[in-house]
């Protein structure tokens, strides 16, 4: 008997070794075929070769450092400095780089014995040490060098465009024009552009020092300066991400507001009409079924982008999410209290403010905090679909190709956001319904 | 009730009085309360209101054109939905595969990243901190921006928006992972240790089997997520549904009837996916309360 019963509970216990046997090492493998599939479907390999590695490396240099431009123009031999060759960032006239000298001839020092020397006639003299002296002359839309035809892979140079990277800089040398890109680590004009009379100024200085611009106080000229920086807009940037946050804030409490008398039409114990409660439940499913990247794209149309459609959006997706949820915590409340208050002589509307609110207060609450901050990146999101917020002024920086230090801060600011958001709804859920664990 | 009154009992006027007076208190600050917050709702409409486009009022009746538009476009042309909708089911795939694998791997990252950030567990404790922040940092990153600087290195495609999905993912569970292996048993692990297994060892016996129908609860609830971003990005050029919708709105009249078809094809998967993950996530949080 005994025996029986023991080979009985072996062959069970053998059997349900082999299941997990062959869930051990079945899942992965499943996940391994799976991976598989997707690497081809995925085209892997072939992203591999259109990767563009050029493009990351001037990323990534781009977003910790900045170039100044020098420009000579060949028709007329004017010669322009300005910061990332944008006009924002132009040094005033009569001004220029200090390592810039001299009148006729104009020496660039690129550093690390580098020197590229503005010639009149258009033309250029490039020292770079260990290669030797290029000279260059600029006519009508053609080059002539003394390089010679066999030539290391820095310099690239054909008749009409000679192109040289070196160390301390970058050259380009055309027909219509000749530039230099002398590069430095750093955010630069970040605090003030070059126009500004407070550029170069320590803090100190302008905190405590003798006053600068003659016709504002120092504190509140520099603040001005700062707040419209042309080159960092960051006036635009403030708006942008208080538009953000403001679609998260009218979102997510526009969607609680409408959400709880509907989730009480949607609740069996406050509702007895299945029709109506039915009614009410789809309408959830369908508003949360839809998507905000529909609802974004719906509302656009009749509202035009801007913040108002982001929030709107939010609005709608969630009212569903809500609904749904509140809809639970009202299903579960407990009788207890709702028959105290009526033993009171309380009035129905009474008796949902006495008896059920104070229950699901908590509930409702966590909820909607938790979605404030969760809200806050869906309108970064939505804001770059419908053009509003932070969201927008990252797609746009990032479209240019170019501004990679601009989408740097922006990603910055952007996740300190959402982590400060992230707080303040976790110290908020603290103050209103104490701390989870308490 | 806060009766200060130390010179024998306190008097019952006393008490109703500053019993009163708490309440006045009390309504007096949610009152105030809930004036900052319509002051707050009611500017903050306004301020939204004037910095878009078109106003709210003007807008409110246009509401329903596009939509109905769009339905009435898709209706005169209702037999030809059906071959849209298969036309458009590649597009549909691609999108649940990116939502599918961003899950798998966010998943696997946030798992290794929980049992590094969790106290009691953590292979080294002192870089607890170290692990918590990192996973802070990739949950509060919105998928959007990693995958337009994806896409400019990488090209457009779904491999961008995967690994855009796949990081925020990581970070995402990395926090709900570690609120459930905090409240983890320990004494498996300790066990395990006493017989000389590796940290691998203690953590895929000692922990996971305990945590497993919370975290595969959790990954679901995440794939559901998921898949409305892969949409949304796809929007943004990383492929997939939301990629061919944005084409057929570039459109505009004339091809609506594509617009209808992926708005039915979306709408479709995420109900279908909503379902199913809710019913089993339903029988995992059951079979563990039994």
């Amino acid at each position: 008997m005994i025996s029986v019963d023991i080979q009985a509970t072996k062959a069970h216990a053998e059997g349900l070794f082999r299941r997990k046997r062959l869930f051990a090492f079945g899942l992965p493998a499943l996940i391994l075929v799976y991976f598989t599939y997707i690497f081809f479907a995925f085209d892997v390999p072939g992203l591999v070769q259109r990767a563009n590695m050029d493009n990351a490396r001037a990323l990534t240099s781009d977003v910790w450092s900045h170039k100044v431009h020098i420009t000579r123009n060949n028709r007329n031999g004017e010669i322009a400095y300005a910061v990332e060759g944008e006009r924002k960032g132009a040094y005033p006239e009569g001004e220029r780089p200090a390592w810039v000298s001299g009148t006729d001839v104009i020496m660039v020092d690129l550093g690390g014995d580098t020197i590229v020397r503005f010639l009149p006639d258009n033309r250029t003299e490039l020292d770079i040490p260990g290669f030797g002296l290029i000279e260059a002359q600029a006519e009508g839309r053609t080059v002539t060098t003394n390089l010679p035809a066999d030539l290391p892979d820095w310099i690239n140079a054909s008749d009409r465009r000679v192109a040289i990277t070196t160390p301390a800089g970058r050259i380009t040398l055309t027909g219509s024009r000749t530039e230099v890109f002398n590069y430095f680590a750093g955010w630069e004009l970040f605090w003030f552009t070059l126009d500004s009379s407070y550029h170069g100024v320590g803090i100190g200085q302008i905190l405590f020092g003798a006053q600068i611009d003659p016709d504002r106080g120092n504190i509140s000229g520099a603040a001005a300066d700062f707040w419209h920086n042309k080159m960092w807009r960051h006036k635009d940037v403030a708006w942008a991400i208080g538009e953000t946050i403001l679609m998260a804030f009218l979102g997510t409490m526009g969607a609680a507001i409408i959400a709880l008398p509907l989730a009480f039409m949607a609740a069996k114990r406050f509702t007895p009409i299945l029709l109506l409660r039915a009614a009410t439940r789809r309408l959830f499913d369908f508003v949360r079924g839809v998507d905000a990247l529909i609802w974004t794209v719906v509302l656009a149309r009749a509202f035009g982008p801007g913040p108002l459609t982001g929030a709107l959006a939010i609005l709608v997706t969630d009212t569903g999410t809500f609904g749904k949820t509140f809809s639970e915590a009202l299903e579960n409340v407990d009788d207890k209290q709702i028959e105290g208050v009526t033993s009171t002589g309380a009035r129905p509307l009474q008796r949902y403010r006495f008896g059920v609110i104070p229950q699901v207060v908590p509930v409702l609450l966590a909820q909607v905090l938790y979605f404030l901050e969760s809200n806050t990146r869906s309108a970064t999101i939505i804001g770059a679909i419908t053009g509003g917020g932070i969201g927008l002024m990252l797609t746009q920086a990032i479209q240019t190709q170019k501004d990679w230090e601009e989408v740097a801060y922006y990603i910055i600011l952007i996740i300190i956001m959402v982590m400060l958001m992230d707080w303040l709804s976790g110290w908020l859920r603290g103050k209103l319904i104490g701390t989870k664990d308490g | 009730m806060t009766a200060t009154d130390t010179a024998g009992a306190p008097n019952v006027g006393d008490i109703r009085e500053s019993y009163l007076a708490q309440v006045g208190r009390r309504r007096l600050y949610s009152g105030l309360a809930l004036l900052i917050f319509v002051i707050l709702m009611v500017s903050g409409f306004n301020v939204a209101d004037e910095r878009n486009a078109g106003g709210f009022w003007e807008g409110l009746h246009q509401i329903g054109d596009y939509p109905g538009e769009v339905l009435a476009e898709a209706w005169e042309k209702r037999a030809d939905l059906p071959g849209l909708i298969a036309k458009f089911f590649p597009a549909l795939v691609e999108t649940i595969n990116i939502a599918a694998m961003s899950t798998i791997i966010g998943a696997i990252g946030g798992l290794i990243l929980s049992l590094l950030g969790t106290r009691g567990l953590a292979k080294w404790p002192r870089l607890i901190p170290l692990f918590r922040r990192f996973s802070d940092i990739l949950r509060a990153i919105p998928e959007i921006v990693i995958a337009l600087v994806l896409i400019f290195v990488l090209g457009g495609g779904p491999v961008p928006a995967m690994i855009a999905i796949a990081l925020h993912t990581a970070g995402a569970l990395a926090k709900m992972f570690s609120e459930v292996a905090e409240n983890a048993d320990l004494k498996p692990v300790e066990g395990l240790a006493s017989t000389g297994a590796t940290w691998t060892q203690r953590m895929l016996l000692g922990v996971l089997p305990q945590v497993a129908p919370n975290y595969v609860s959790y990954t679901l609830l995440r794939f559901e997520i998921n898949i409305r971003a892969s949409a949304i990005l796809g929007f943004v050029g990383a492929g997939g549904l939301g990629y061919e919708l944005r084409n057929a709105m570039a459109w505009g009249p004339g091809r609506f009837d594509e617009a209808a078809a992926i708005f039915v094809l979306l709408f479709g998967t995420i109900v279908f996916f909503d379902q199913v993950s809710s019913r089993y996530r339903n029988r995992l949080t059951e079979g563990q309360a039994q």
